[in-house]
């Protein structure tokens, strides 16, 4: 008999990491899992510090001299400033409630992207500066000098965190990870380390009021093309006014809504609700972007963008303002909007001119979310509606991150999918409603040089939407927010392939039986309806 | 004893054994955590716990059904795709389970002069790997289609615009 071979020699695969401990391992930037840096152009037009020309794949990043000192102080005036921070970096006990519930950890297997480790990073220079013991004891006390290694791990896990909130729903101690990355991403930005498809986008809303920077006339152009979709559609020709002085209501919502696919199906839907209720709105082509870039830049940007639509709502002259599917412009509005630039005095108290609710939880920004609108309306048996409509959807729900755990709404929009569709399966219970998982690619990361990471920190939001798609056939995923409808879409398409993503007003406006159309054979995208020739017989 | 009882025998045993090895590619802290076998709370541990299951009956049952082997194969490169994985290491998880069999046969192999057979297993886990190969090209193809696709997405009206005014402009 041959002699056999010992196993490890037969099938030697030396696959195991290093095990070097978490503080000494540096980063190394793989193609896929970091993004694009600022344009120089961008960083000025933000009036941010440092603009160059710099790549993170370079071994220098171009600081600035005295750039320890520079992060040193905006660290110091941020502990000061916000009693959150100093909290977050003294009172974690490391009972690792929150290890393994971030969805980049889960999808990474990267030890730091565990949030109390994410934390870590910041906290451990935290030690080093401002703590007794870590002043002393160093090292031994998880204290850690910042070095550029660990400057650059900073950007590499700050920006592998979507600030979705996950992990502080488990904290004992509701340590929240997101504001700690906010504040960490901040100090980046005082040395110029920073990401384009964050600061171009923010640069374009408030240069140009969107995130492309679209012109009022080309804005114009694509929403007038909407309204030749729904007149093919349904016969019906429909006009959105723009720039309306006196109108009742202004209308936003992200600017993707109006251009990208599939989000023009939702803006669809909200104008064939509006025209059904004979809604005395506007919307606007000067801050044309709902969703707030700033969120993921520093305060001062925040500011300044959610300004500058409440500037339009003076402007204008509207009673109050309505908003539409969007995760961080919600999030602003919910928690930012009243400290930063509220309340909103000049505008009243919103109530739905159809049922005459009054939304007292918009007292303050006096901005009430599409969702509440329709649902309000739904249950004042105010619209005609016919779900048969969506009735070649099988759908599930998706609870966006700033939505659930920011602003808790969980209800309207099930109630209003209650009424509209027929088919719907909720995802487990562990990966919805405050437990929802992250699309992977929110805060500003949805860009397509960050793919493979992308679709890692998605893969547990893909993994629930695969289980219901192989139980019970769900082939649409739909939800209420406009990066969420952009970014679902590619990971659907690259983990289950058979489901498409869409806006919770996209399949309102199938259902929607609007006066004097014409028999509808397809819905929104013009796809044809389930069993058109079947139910013509029923009758 | 034949072979294939004895893998069906010490199946569960071989299973922890290749799962092992492979949960080893990732950090220690994390490799703790992906033996929770929970499909939603640990997608990426329960998916290979779920997928090496089926493999591993599917070379018992006498063969590699392509399509079958395919399927599971493309579960989890699909997630190697995305991971910091060189295509050898990717592919690699494969061949440990040749490490995870002979180190738990180790003393029947030497004694019922199973090891003739075993070649015929071995050489169909060099079958899989093959396969695997192909679905681990297949997956980094698609990451390139999702940018196109993204991209066409995000300015679906602009592009129709654009499409519109050239056509003019053409006329
Ligand atoms: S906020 Fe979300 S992405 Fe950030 S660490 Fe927590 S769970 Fe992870
Ligand atoms: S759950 Fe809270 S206290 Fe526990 S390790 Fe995580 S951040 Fe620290």
């Amino acid at each position: 008999m041959s002699k056999v071979p010992p196993a490890a020699e037969l099938a030697k695969i030396d696959h195991q990491p290093p095990e070097t401990p978490w503080m000494g391992t540096p980063v190394e930037f793989r193609p896929g899992t970091w993004c694009y840096s600022g344009k120089p152009k961008v960083v000025e037009e933000l009036g941010l510090p440092n603009a160059r020309e710099w790549s993170p794949a370079d071994e220098d990043w171009k600081l600035p001299d005295g750039w320890q000192k520079i992060i040193y102080e905006g660290f110091k005036e941020r502990l000061g400033k916000y009693r959150s921070l100093k909290i977050f970096m003294d009172i974690c006990v490391r009972c690792g409630a929150c290890a393994d519930k971030c969805h980049f950890f889960l999808g990474t297997g990267d030890p730091k992207n565990m949030p109390v480790l994410r934390a870590e990073l910041l906290r451990s220079v935290y030690r080093k500066d401002f703590t007794t013991a870590g002043k002393i004891l160093g090292g031994f006390a998880g204290a850690r000098e910042l070095t550029v290694d660990v400057l650059k791990e900073w950007f590499y896990y700050f920006y592998q965190c979507t600030e979705c909130r996950r992990c502080s729903v488990f904290c004992p101690y509701g340590i929240d990870t997101a504001e700690v990355t906010m504040m960490a991403r901040e100090l980046l930005h005082l040395v110029g380390v920073n990401i384009n498809w964050i600061l171009e986008p923010a640069a374009n809303c408030s240069r140009t009021g969107n995130h492309l920077g679209l012109q009022p006339h080309t804005f114009r152009d694509c929403i007038d093309s909407l309204c030749e979709d729904i007149e093919e559609v349904t016969g019906l020709h429909i006009e959105v006014p723009l720039n309306k002085k006196g109108a009742e209501v202004l209308f936003l919502t992200p600017s993707a809504d109006v251009f990208a696919d599939p989000g023009i199906y939702t803006f669809m839907g909200y104008i064939l609700l509006f025209e059904h209720i004979g809604l005395d709105y506007t919307m606007t082509t000067y801050a044309s972007e709902g969703g707030n870039f700033g969120l993921f830049t520093n305060q001062e940007t925040m500011k300044k963008l959610n300004a500058k639509m409440y500037a339009e709502a003076k402007r204008l002259g509207v009673k109050w303002i309505l908003g539409g599917e969007c995760g961080h412009m919600w999030r602003v509005i919910h928690q930012y909007m009243d400290t930063m630039n509220g309340p909103a005095d000049f505008l009243e108290v919103p109530v739905s001119p159809i049922t005459g609710t009054k939304f007292e939880n918009a007292k303050s920004t006096k901005m009430v979310h599409i969702t509440e609108f329709t649902a309000d309306l739904i249950q004042h048996n105010k619209l005609k509606l016919d779900p048969h409509r969506n009735n070649h959807r099988t759908v599930t729900f998706h609870d966006s991150c700033n939505t659930s755990r920011a602003m808790g709404l969980f209800e309207e929009p099930r109630y209003i999918l209650k009424n509209v569709v027929n088919n719907f399966h909720e995802m487990p219970e562990t990966t919805i409603r405050e437990q929802t998982f992250c699309c992977g690619s929110g805060t500003g990361l949805n860009t397509d040089e960050y793919m493979e990471m992308r679709m890692r920190g998605g893969f547990p939001r893909a993994n629930a939407v695969k289980h219901v798609h192989e139980k019970h056939g769900v082939d649409l995923l739909s939800c209420i927010c406009a990066i969420d409808r952009a970014t679902l879409s590619t990971l659907m398409q690259y983990w289950v392939p058979m489901v498409d993503a869409a806006g919770v007003h996209e399949l309102v406006g199938n259902a929607l039986v609007m006066e004097g159309e014409n028999e509808r054979t397809t819905d929104l995208r013009e796809e044809p309806l389930a069993d058109v020739e079947g139910e013509d017989d029923a009758v | 004893m034949d072979l294939t009882s004895l893998l069906t025998q010490k199946k569960a045993a071989i299973l922890d054994g290749w799962f092992d090895r492979i949960v080893a590619s990732y950090p220690p802290d994390s490799a703790k955590m992906l033996k929770k076998n929970d499909r939603f709370s640990n997608p990426l541990g329960s998916t290979l716990f779920r997928e090496i299951d089926r493999l591993f009956d599917e070379l018992l049952t006498g063969g590699v059904h392509v399509d079958r082997v395919t399927l599971s194969l493309d579960s989890l490169m699909r997630i190697k795709a995305v991971q910091d994985f060189a295509p050898s290491e990717a592919i690699g998880f494969v061949f440990s389970l040749k490490e995870a069999i002979r180190s738990n046969l180790t003393a029947e192999l030497q004694e019922d002069g199973l090891a003739k057979d075993l070649v015929v297993y071995e050489s169909r886990i060099d079958e899989l790997a093959l396969i695997s190969f192909d679905v681990y090209m297949k997956c980094r193809e698609a990451i390139f289609q999702l940018k196109t696709d993204e991209l066409k997405r995000q300015t679906h009206k602009l592009l129709e615009r654009a499409n519109r005014i050239g056509g003019t402009a053409q006329k």
